[in-house]
């Protein structure tokens, strides 16, 4: 599903990424765990086309990026249908009702219909614990409530590749729960490859088919859980 | 220091003015000179800077200011320079000694003024496009007619049926009937003869409307008038005003009947011009007893119609190329981002007078826009360029991961724009732009430059017809404050509700 080749990013002087090569297969779930810096949300950026790199490429949902050139735009937008992401912080939009937030990209994206968008929305906010709050405004959610919110709003895409971004790091411990009891759902069920980047070495263990410890721009180790965060300990 | 200063010599003017009212000949004498009053605007051959020398000021109706001085025994005359459609309050204000600037003698200005006898004889010329069938006042029924502010012409079109335009400067009119877009220019022949005639394409027709020029002074100053009266008497006597005229080749059969005494318009009591126009003369007087009555009134709601609709019209155009211009400037490739900047900093950075200017008269011979047309586009592209700034702040306000967001759900970046971008850059920049709303209500005055009578030119124009600016004034800001208070306070209110909730809905 993903095939990541001799990855290289500078940002100026900055080495960012100094030759990654990986490969996620279909309905894997894959952890990137390591110190800040060393890589992990910069790799996970380019995996979508947010970010640019230098050199290298990727295969990822049947598109190819290459490096040293911007994805067209086209290509762009089409790989985003099928590749989401959830941010640590969230960026839900503030001026769009939780229903409205997952109905958007439906709606001009895929352009159906607001009746059907927001039906298969009212479903999306089922399955993450918030039916009733689809009327809600961001302003008047919890932040576990929120990235509920996101990854159901990255869902309502016809997703092949979910890439989650420290989806835990901006919440509470009590919250945390409720965010990582949604993707561990997503994660049993096998539908999606995930790539999930994270400090915390519980979530890892728990969900992760494998883990890769990014270092200094590389995979320094990666293996089983067990075995990769075992040794590391 | 400086307030006190400026203080003393507004009282000295005030002193000066006052002195001039308790008995204009004795104040006149004392200091040694004739204070007249015209305007340079109104340009040759009656009086205007010399092209030589344009420090120095010339024309005919300089000459015969000199002459009155000489024949009052004075020093000399001094030119008290006043926009034409005000020489009339300002005389009475007491700005100047008299008013000597082609005023024509009408029964409003004698009831209002005291006139002195004529010093020349003028008809009113109409000035048509050649390929138009239009050769008389009555061909133009409904049609525009463009003339000067508080002329005879003026107030005669008034009681036709023709729609009035008016203007400030003499060639503006000339060049609005060769571009189309007014149907004929009614104007005393002097004004005719250099500034309309001459144009290729233009037509000129003598009416049989005649009238004479007159020096105006204030009602109470009895004395002043009456040597005045009598220094032109002595100049047509001694042939000083056929050299003047002649000197300026204006000496034709009218200035000579003038100086014979046929026509001798003062001695009867009557206006200068015989009852050529049946229609003016059967008339009611147009504003000889005007006063803020319901007509006036009818009138102003209609000049704050026009300001409403005209800044709506503008504002409709300014918001979403405002828009463009902001999105350009921020998202477009580098071509695209220099041009908008260059617009907004061209728009802001010069005159809207100057812009309105260039669009209404600069362009016409490649776009022949109309005035409303004109006056709509022009305040609408020169607020576009502030309202760009206003959404680029406000966009540069949204967190960097909103745009990020959406990107990583496949929205393009006209849709990012679109649904993300801009309506949380609206909520932000509503209270700025409800105030740019309001100074556009404002700004939206200086479309008088075109023609167009909006709430502040009903207001000078009916100013001068009652001869107060103070209930004009009170009336024109009364409305004004109407229009524009309920948008402050909107403003204000969305303001203080942004400062308490971080992402307001609108209701």
């Amino acid at each position: 599903m993903i095939r990541i080749r001799a990855l290289h990013k500078r940002y100026g002087s900055r080495v960012a990424l100094d030759g990654v090569d990986a490969e996620v297969v279909a309905g894997e779930c894959v952890a990137i765990v390591g110190p800040s810096g060393g890589g992990k949300s910069t790799l996970l950026r380019c995996l979508n086309a947010l970010a640019p790199f230098d050199e290298g490429a990727i295969d990822i949902a049947g598109f190819s990026l290459v490096g040293g050139a911007r994805a067209s735009r086209a290509t762009a937008r089409a790989l985003r249908e099928v590749v989401g992401m959830v941010f640590q912080e969230f960026h839900l939009f503030p001026h769009l009702t939780a229903l409205e937030n997952v109905a958007l990209a439906p709606r001009v994206v895929a352009r159906r219909g607001r009746a059907e968008a927001e039906t298969a929305g009212r479903e999306l906010l089922a399955r993450v614990g918030l039916a009733d709050r689809a009327q809600s405004y961001p302003s008047e959610l919890s932040g576990g409530q929120k990235q509920r919110v996101a990854i159901a709003r990255s869902m309502a895409m016809p997703l092949r590749v979910l890439l989650l971004d420290e989806p835990t790091s901006a919440l509470d411990r009590e919250m945390r729960e409720e965010v990582r009891d949604v993707i561990r759902a997503l994660a049993r069920e096998k539908a999606l490859t995930m790539v999930l980047v994270t400090h915390e070495t519980s979530l890892a263990r728990e969900l992760a088919d494998r883990v890769w410890i990014m270092r200094e721009g590389r995979i320094a180790e990666q293996g089983s859980p067990a075995e990769v965060l075992e040794a590391a300990r | 220091m400086r307030l006190l200063a400026s203080l003393w010599i507004a009282c000295a003017a005030m002193a000066t003015a006052c002195g001039a009212w308790a008995d204009g000949l004795s104040t006149v004498r004392e200091r040694g000179e004739l204070v007249w009053g015209g305007d340079l605007q109104g340009g040759e051959p009656y009086v205007f800077e010399d092209p030589k020398d344009p420090t120095k000021i010339v024309g005919f109706e300089v000459d015969i200011a000199a002459a009155i001085a000489r024949e009052l025994g004075l020093r000399g005359a001094r030119f008290f320079q006043v926009q034409w459609s005000n020489l009339v309050p300002s005389l009475e204000r007491g700005d100047m000694d008299v008013a000597l600037n082609g005023l024509e003698d009408t029964p409003e200005r004698r009831a209002r003024l005291r006139l002195s006898r004529p010093y020349f004889i003028y008809h009113e010329v109409l000035a048509v496009r050649r390929e138009t069938p239009y050769r008389s006042l009555d061909d133009l029924r409904g049609k525009r007619v463009g003339t000067l502010n508080q002329t005879y012409a003026f107030e005669l079109l008034e009681t036709r049926p023709v729609e009035t335009v008016l203007y400030e400067g003499q060639e503006e009119p000339y060049f609005d009937l060769q571009q189309g877009r007014v149907d004929a220019v009614f104007l005393d022949h002097l004004i005719a003869e250099r500034y309309g005639c001459p144009l290729a394409g233009i037509d000129c027709v003598a009416t049989p409307v005649r009238g004479s020029y007159v020096v105006g002074l204030r009602r109470e100053d009895a004395t002043l008038a009456a040597a005045v009266d009598d220094a032109v008497g002595r100049m047509i006597a001694s042939g000083e005003l056929r050299r003047i005229l002649e000197g300026w080749h204006l000496w034709d059969d009218a200035q000579r009947e003038l100086a014979s005494g046929v026509v001798s318009p003062q001695q009867d009591g009557g206006p200068a011009w015989p009852a050529a126009s049946p229609s003016a003369a059967t008339r009611e007087p147009a504003y000889g007893a005007a006063s803020l009555d319901r007509r006036q009134v009818a009138l102003f709601l209609q000049g704050a119609g026009v300001t409403a609709l005209l800044s709506l019209a503008a504002f409709a155009i300014a918001m979403p190329l405002g828009m463009l211009l902001a999105a350009a400037r921020m998202g477009a490739g580098r071509i695209i981002q220099i041009v908008a900047t260059a617009y907004v900093e061209l728009l802001r950075g010069t005159p809207v007078l100057l812009q309105l200017y260039v669009l209404y008269y600069g362009l016409a011979p490649v776009l022949k826009l109309g005035p409303l047309t004109a006056a709509t586009l022009g305040l609408g592209l020169n607020y576009a360029a502030y309202e760009a700034e206003v959404y680029r702040g406000a966009l540069m306000a949204v967190p960097r991961g909103q745009a990020e967001a959406a990107a990583a759900l496949g929205l393009g970046p006209w849709q990012t724009l679109r649904h993300v971008m801009l309506p949380q850059a609206m909520r932000t920049a509503l209270p700025a732009v409800t105030n740019d709303f309001v100074s556009l209500l404002k700004d939206s005055s200086l479309v008088s430059v075109l023609t167009v009578v909006e709430l502040t030119k009903r207001m000078t124009i009916a100013a001068v017809e009652i001869r107060s600016w103070l209930g004009p004034g009170l009336l024109c800001a009364a409305l004004y404050f109407v229009m524009s208070f309920p948008l402050s306070r909107l403003s204000r209110r969305l303001e203080a509700k942004l400062e308490n909730d971080p992402h307001p809905r609108l209701a």
